[in-house]
């Protein structure tokens, strides 16, 4: 029974938790973030060569410096 | 009473419910096309590589990619070891597939590689998350890549040996403010295998007073493991520019430890040109079984004379424009040409020039400047 009551309140804590996340940056706020300008990756051809020119060269690899997510402003 | 996750079915959907708020979106439909080239320190490589991405529906994008790598190599290693200048072709295809279900992107990409000497295929899969208003996207790839080493040399025929390659990699983005973004990625990589450069000797002294040397094939551990961590914050600025500022540290249980760090400034002139320029410095210490010139002949269990494993830094200046045309046409939706630069500049304070003349271990430490360029079109329709 405990087992559920703190499953339970490990759900209602998250699904709370979201509802109390309001965005502070709102969606018409975003036309900034989503010039291509600001794109981790906006050339998606030349950023692969250029990461294997560096990977190729340099005992460090992985975590490409200029990767990302997205910035969720589409 | 037996504790079950599904009495709770219910709940769960409420709480993905509540995650879904609006869907995220699959990649830009493009097409590139590019030639690269690679010129310095007696290495040139040059060749095309094109990519097409379509999506298929509303959920599905496809995406493949074929790149050449074209060689020609006088390189200092080539040169101290005797051999004579080579060509050689790595030829690199891969298909992508991006699956989208609301505000979770899936993806699968399968790469194979070949080359006269080395042969690579590399599985990865990759999931991404959108959430908290679309302010965090929280991403997680895992790759394999099984690789076979050969010899290209007479009598080596029968030479091959693998290597297995797993890549574990965590991002997570976030919008800081309606100008600022920033990114953070680990990757952990495990190498398992055959690690050495067949092709490749370390020195040793002939003798105690080390009067002259002679060579040895390297001898590497079949396995290391290294971890990164990247950091990268963009910002837009006032009249439509933007700078950005990254570092990524990194260390193996080669006993290398690195830092790298990249600032850029982007900025649009009228609306058709983007200019841009980046500056980049990376700084590492040599594997711990590193050395430019070891005392006697097996001294230590493990031996490398590999310059990327020894202490350097390396220096980059990087500049490009981009040109963008067709936005009233009717047939795309618009492309671009593209034209980027950058000059590199390596520094070594342990690899030393053999090729320059000098007492044994006290020849010139070596350096060279490289030139990569990257000349392409992208259409997206």
């Amino acid at each position: 029974m405990k087992q559920e009551l703190a499953f339970l309140l490990f759900i209602c804590t998250v699904t709370l938790g979201g509802c109390a996340i309001e965005p502070w940056v709102k969606p018409y706020e975003r036309a900034n973030l989503a010039d291509p300008i600001m794109s981790f990756n906006r050339d998606p051809v030349s950023a692969s060569y250029i990461h294997h020119v560096y990977d190729s060269r340099e005992g460090a690899r992985g975590a490409g410096i200029a990767t990302g997510g997205g910035c969720g402003c589409n | 009473m037996k504790f079950t996750i599904w009495r709770f079915f219910p709940v769960l959907l409420l709480l993905f419910a509540t995650l879904e708020l609006q869907a995220a979106v699959l990649p830009e439909e493009r097409f590139d096309l590019l030639y690269h080239k690679y010129d310095g320190g007696g290495v040139t490589i040059d060749g095309p590589s094109f990519l097409v991405r379509k999506n298929l529906g509303d959920s599905v994008s496809v995406g493949l990619n074929h790149y050449v790598d074209n060689v020609t190599s006088a390189s200092i290693d080539v040169e101290v070891s005797g051999a004579s200048e080579y060509t050689e072709e790595r030829t690199e295809n891969s298909i992508s597939v991006d699956f989208l279900r609301q505000k979770t992107t899936m993806s699968a990409a399968y790469t194979v590689s070949d080359e006269n000497d080395f042969d690579a295929n590399t599985l990865s899969l990759g999931i991404s998350q959108d959430m908290f208003g679309d302010l965090t996207t929280v991403s997680m790839s895992f790759a394999i890549g099984d690789n076979t080493v050969g010899l290209n040399l007479d009598g080596s025929e029968d030479f091959q040996e693998d290597t297995k390659v797993r890549s574990y990699r965590l991002g997570v983005s976030q919008v800081l403010t309606k100008n600022m973004v920033m990114a953070f990625t680990f990757e952990t990589i495990t190498d398992d295998g055959y690690l050495n450069n067949p092709y490749r000797s370390v020195r040793y002294c002939n003798d105690p007073a080390c009067t002259g040397f002679s060579f040895q094939q390297e001898v590497y551990p079949e396995t290391r493991t290294s971890t990164a961590m990247a950091l990268r914050v963009n910002y837009f600025l006032q009249q439509r520019a933007a700078i950005y500022a990254g570092i990524r540290v990194f260390e193996d249980t080669w006993d290398i430890d690195a830092t790298t760090y990249e600032v850029g400034y982007t900025l649009p002139y009228q609306d058709e040109w983007i200019f841009e320029a980046s500056f980049r410095f990376h700084d590492q210490t040599k594997a711990e079984f590193y050395s430019d010139l070891f005392p006697s002949v097996n001294a230590q269990n493990y031996l490398a004379r590999d310059k990327e494993l020894s202490t350097f830094t390396s220096t980059t200046l990087g500049f490009g424009a981009s040109y963008e045309f067709g936005r009233s046409w009717s047939q795309i939706e618009r492309g671009s040409l593209n034209l980027q630069m950058d000059w590199i500049d390596f520094d070594y304070d342990d690899f030393r020039d053999l090729t320059a003349s000098g007492p044994v271990g006290g020849e010139p430490l070596y350096s060279f400047d490289a030139t990569v360029t990257r000349l392409f079109a992208s259409i997206w329709f």
